[in-house]
């Protein structure tokens, strides 16, 4: 009998183990990583892109206040939302009090409240890459054409306006070929266009769109591949060129908007760049074609001398641990420099924490392919 | 009428017989499903064939071979919907797909699309763990790490007719209409042909539903149902041949020719419900098969084969990066094959020689034109002592690669690249125990084999990494085979066939991708990945004849696969670290079950399969978990003979409880269908 009630148990746990369950609502996962600490700034969101036709781009948060690392927020803050965030995020942005992420491959701006991430609405722009906002409208980068059945037709992108309000959009303006990083300094918006669906003949132009009439007013020749474009408070527009990945590397670009011409070029690689004050930390992996590995770096670009004035920021050599840093933030109060490592694209991915003075502070693990920070 | 043949569910290795089983399988028209198709094959294949085949349920060869122990198959869902194969968990590229005995070949990626194989004129299906343990083959055959045969129905002829003319429709869900001819003519009395050709047409759309729930209460949290779109297809197949006897041989010819125009119905992420790419494939060969028997003790065979395959694939969708890629290859393939007994039926030896050409042209930018000459040798030897049975092989493979190297100046230079890989394999089994009805095996293998990097990983432009080096297996396999066959006629349990497999496999030098430099998305391909595998592979077969001419018969296969990443042994840091998680796709435990009756014109069937909980990801997180899945399909057929015409009706519900399941993450399968097929022979 004995015998019976043992195999009755494990038939029942082999039935158990074996069967489906409903799908639940994934629940954010807590970490504790660090002490708490109190600043103007109370957090930030961690936008993790995931990979192409996975459906996993998710987003994390982190509260200063009690240390706490939350991932894959998203679900239960939405948990009536099909399919969730979506698929491979592009960039994250908050504008007063609504969180912005650009999905796309979901051909969608997910619009949230920024304080709970209860999504309000979306804006639905295909092929959507990035963000920036400008006196209640926001402006959108993205690589779709107009839809024509002609295989010669090479398509040009369009910076996308759109009301912070009724979520619609109302302008439109066509720009150069893939258009990616945008900056809006004195009612002018810079696209960096990078042309990647015409490899080899990448773009090259740095399109200036007049803000109240959002038409092109002039295109500057720069290099090829351009992707980021950030100003500083002197008017220096700092452009990344990611090269064409064989003969000419990536490269950074100072465009001043007065003299209207380039001002510098400094010869560092760039992945991805954020500003903070007058120092431009930058994050790369130039491939080597000798080693057949990338070789990460983290560098600072002081904007005022124009010039790479810090190697690698990370002193303590825990950089050794990361795989492929791959997006950037700084703290605008305690100067804590966040990096994320991308590791292999599918796999889970990782965030790291400097202090100012480069020492590995806390680190924790994140979604796939984690990339855009935004601070609140 | 369905009989089983004890004899023909003995495999020749069994019985220690060379049994002529050509003449042994049919029994009234019926084949009887059998572990054996090779008289000495050391360790027996699993196959399906026949009634068994027919009443599967299966519209494609890939839906078939869910049924064996060890191979999973990654479908992507409807009946136009990639469906690739990997045998004990090796990945795709390490399996060799055969045609009528040769090797269907892709150079450019080293995957066959099984789901663009349908059943309609397959006769029998064949899967073996390492090689087809049978030496008197070409050298090809002694070099993937596990084979799937693909045998083609030869013409047969009810007695004293010189035509036989089956005509077939298939109609059902996804909007099918696949209807099929099949002619065979006995031409004279050594010479047979046939042709068969077989339209298909299907919408390919099905309603599929995603829900989830609260974790805390199991309240619904949202629920959608939609429409699978772009899932269409068109495809014509055609194939014909010609079937000869001769004086202590027999040869072959066949043309074989297969046009399909499909849609690629794509990921379902949030916000993107359809998508537009579409897929253009044509595929043609010619080959030929000649075997002859020369004096008393050598006997050999030729082949010939030559192939000529296109594709494009098109994105049309011009919000995203418009595609249209067309390539092109062919494959000239000749092999001989020669055997020698050293002492008839003790003793064989057998020397093999292959020569292989292949080129892929494409209309990608600073595309490297490659071509690729392939030799192989392989010496091989089997002996029959007493119970003992053993085998042993080598192959030496001889690959030189031309390609062109496009300099961003645009200037080119030719690049040559020579490999050659010396790969052994041992096959042993013993006769345990061997009575009249009972006979246990034991048998064993070894080997070690690789998988040339294909074309796209050498050379596609970006990607491509041109000092690749093959990717390694070596498999070592440990089974038995318990067989018991009552002999009786009368008795009500008639037979049984156990076998059970362990195995290890260890896959080195693995080719992954891996990301490159900075930018998108960018990849590089390298030989990074190393995967151990630890499993096992059980299966059961039993027959019963149970009283008023009912015949019963019943499968049982269960696959147990520990196979673990062990590429990155840094990446350790928490439970989503990759080392040694189970890799991609790979579920612990998975099985099947059949179970087929027969009485008098009446089939039924009910099958089922199983497969476990997976991971996307070698980091088996809770984000990166795949639920498990199992279908119950049932199937009814009634045949009817009217004077010399013979009509037979089958009648199949697939996925009985319309589970709502993903194979590959966001490819959502079809829940309950039907099928209806009818056929008339004559």
């Amino acid at each position: 009998m004995n015998d019976w009630r043992i195999l009755h148990i494990v038939l029942l746990l082999v039935a158990l183990a074996a069967c489906r369950h409903d799908d639940e609502i994934f629940i954010p996962e807590r970490v504790e990583v660090s002490k708490p600490e109190y600043s103007a700034v109370a957090g930030f969101y961690l936008l993790n892109e995931g990979n192409m036709g996975s459906n996993k781009c998710t987003l994390d948060r982190y509260d200063y206040s009690t240390g706490i690392y939350t991932r894959n927020i998203y679900g239960s803050a939405n948990p009536s939302v099909p399919k969730e965030l979506g698929d491979v995020g592009n960039d994250l942005a908050i504008y007063g009090s609504r969180l912005y992420a650009v999905v796309n491959c979901s051909n969608k701006i997910e619009v949230m409240d920024a304080a709970s991430c209860v999504r309000i609405g979306q804006i639905d722009i295909p092929n959507c890459r990035y963000i920036r906002f400008h006196e209640g409208f926001a402006y959108v980068t993205s690589y779709a054409g107009p839809v024509v059945i002609d295989p010669e037709y090479e398509q040009l992108g369009f910076v996308a306006k759109i009301d912070t309000l009724s979520l619609r959009e109302v302008a439109r303006c066509t720009v150069g070929f893939q258009p990616d990083g945008l900056e809006i300094v004195d009612d002018k918006i810079y696209v960096a266009n990078s042309g990647g669906y015409r490899v080899p003949n990448y773009e090259r132009r740095l399109s200036v769109i007049d803000l109240p009439s959002m038409t092109v007013v002039e295109e500057v020749d720069i290099d090829i591949n351009l992707q980021h474009v950030q100003c500083d408070r002197y008017g220096g527009l700092w452009i990344s060129s990611r090269g064409d990945y064989v003969e000419s590397s990536s490269k950074l670009f100072c465009y001043d908007v007065r003299k209207r011409r380039i001002v510098a070029e400094v010869d560092v690689p760039v992945s991805n760049m954020v500003l903070q004050g007058d120092s431009l930390y930058i994050v790369s992996n130039a491939w080597s074609n000798v080693t057949m590995s990338d070789e990460p770096s983290y560098s600072i670009v002081d904007v005022v001398q124009k010039r790479v004035v810090c190697d690698n920021f990370i002193t303590d050599g825990t950089d050794a641990a990361i795989r492929k840093p791959y997006g950037i933030a700084v703290n605008p109060i305690t100067k804590d420099i966040l990096v994320t490592d991308a590791r292999n694209y599918v796999n889970p991915g990782y965030l790291y924490c400097y202090g100012s003075d480069g020492v590995l502070r806390w680190s924790v693990r994140t979604g796939d392919i984690p990339a855009h920070i935004t601070f609140f | 009428m369905l009989l089983i043949a004890p004899a023909a569910t003995l495999p020749a290795a069994a019985t220690g017989v060379e049994s002529r089983l050509d003449s042994m399988q049919y029994l009234n028209e019926v084949v009887v499903e059998r572990r054996s198709t090779s008289r000495d094959a050391v360790i027996p294949a699993q196959s399906l064939g026949g009634k068994k085949l027919e009443s599967l349920s299966a519209l494609s060869v890939a839906d078939a071979i869910r049924y064996f122990s060890g191979a999973q198959i990654k479908d992507y869902g409807g009946v136009g919907g990639i469906k690739s194969i990997d045998i004990r968990s090796m990945g795709t590229n390490h399996v060799g797909v055969f045609y009528d005995g040769l090797q269907l070949g892709n150079a450019q990626n080293g995957q066959i699309d099984l789901g663009k194989f349908s059943l309609d004129n397959i006769e029998e299906i064949s899967m073996y763990n390492g090689q087809k343990s049978n030496i008197f083959q070409p050298a090809k055959d002694f070099g993937a790490a596990g084979t799937i045969y693909l045998r083609t129905r030869r013409p047969r002829f009810a007695e004293g007719r010189r035509t036989h003319v089956k005509l077939t429709m298939r109609t059902g869900s996804f909007g099918l209409a696949n209807p099929s001819l099949l002619v065979e003519q006995k031409l004279s009395e050594s010479v047979t042909a046939n042709v068969s050709a077989e339209y298909t047409y299907a919408t390919g759309r099905y309603r599929f539903r995603y829900r989830k729930v609260f974790s805390a209460d199991g309240t619904l949290a949202w629920d959608t149902t939609a429409t699978r779109h772009n899932g269409d297809i068109h495809s014509l197949r055609v194939e014909a041949g010609l079937f000869g006897r001769l004086d202590g041989g027999n040869w072959n010819l066949k043309a074989y020719y297969y046009d399909s125009d499909k849609g690629i119905p794509g990921a379902i992420v949030n916000n993107v419900w359809k998508n537009s790419q579409r897929q253009w494939d044509r595929n043609f060969f010619v080959q030929g098969h000649m075997q002859k028997l020369v004096g008393e003790r050598y006997r050999f065979q030729a082949n010939v084969k030559y192939a000529h395959d296109y594709m494009r694939y098109l994105n049309p969708d011009t919000t995203l990066m418009y595609i249209d890629n067309r390539f092109w290859q062919k494959e000239l393939y000749v092999a001989t094959a020669h055997n020698y007994a050293i002492i008839p039926d003790v003793w064989d030896a057998n020397l093999s020689a292959d020569y292989q050409w292949n080129s892929l042209n494409a209309t990608l930018r600073d595309f490297a034109h490659p071509t690729r000459h392939t030799a192989w040798a392989a010496l091989a030897t089997a002996a029959q002592l007493g119970r003992l049975k053993l085998q042993a092989s080598l192959l030496g493979t001889f690959v030189s690669d031309r390609a062109q190297a496009v300099a961003a100046t645009g200037e080119s230079r030719r690049r040559n690249a020579s490999r050659h890989e010396w790969t052994p394999a041992a096959f042993v089994s013993y006769s345990a125990v061997a009575s009249e009805h009972n006979v246990l095996n034991l048998r064993a293998f070894a080997k070690r084999s690789f998988r040339m990097p294909t074309f796209n990983d050498l050379y596609y432009t970006d990607l491509g990494n041109a000092s690749l080096r093959p990717e390694k297996v070596n498999q070592y396999d440990l089974g038995l085979q318990y067989i018991f066959a009552s002999g009786n006629n009368g008795a009500l349990f008639h037979g049984l066939n156990l076998s059970a497999d362990g195995y290890y496999n260890h896959v080195t030098d693995k080719i992954i991708a891996v990301p490159k430099g900075n930018g998108q998305y960018r990849w590089m391909m390298m030989n990074l990945g190393q995967v151990r595998i630890w499993g096992a592979d059980i299966t059961a077969q039993a027959n019963f004849r149970l009283p008023g001419e009912v015949y019963v018969d019943a499968q049982l296969t269960y696959t147990y696969q520990l196979a673990r990443d062990f590429s990155d042994p840094t990446d350790v840091a928490d439970e989503a670290g990759t080392y040694k998680g189970q890799i991609a796709y790979i579920p612990r435990h998975s099985g099947s079950a059949v179970l087929h009756g027969a009485w008098r014109s009446v089939d039924l069937n009910y099958s089922f399969i199983y497969v476990g909980e997976r991971y996307d990801n070698s980091s088996n997180i809770r984000a990166n978990y795949v639920q498990p899945w199992y279908t119950h399909d049932l199937s009814a057929g009634y045949s009817l003979r009217l004077g010399t015409v013979k009509l037979k009706a089958q009648v199949e519900v697939n996925n009985l409880l319309n589970q709502q399941y993903e194979v590959i993450r966001n490819y959502p399968m079809p829940g309950r269908n039907y099928k209806l097929t009818l056929s008339m022979e004559m």
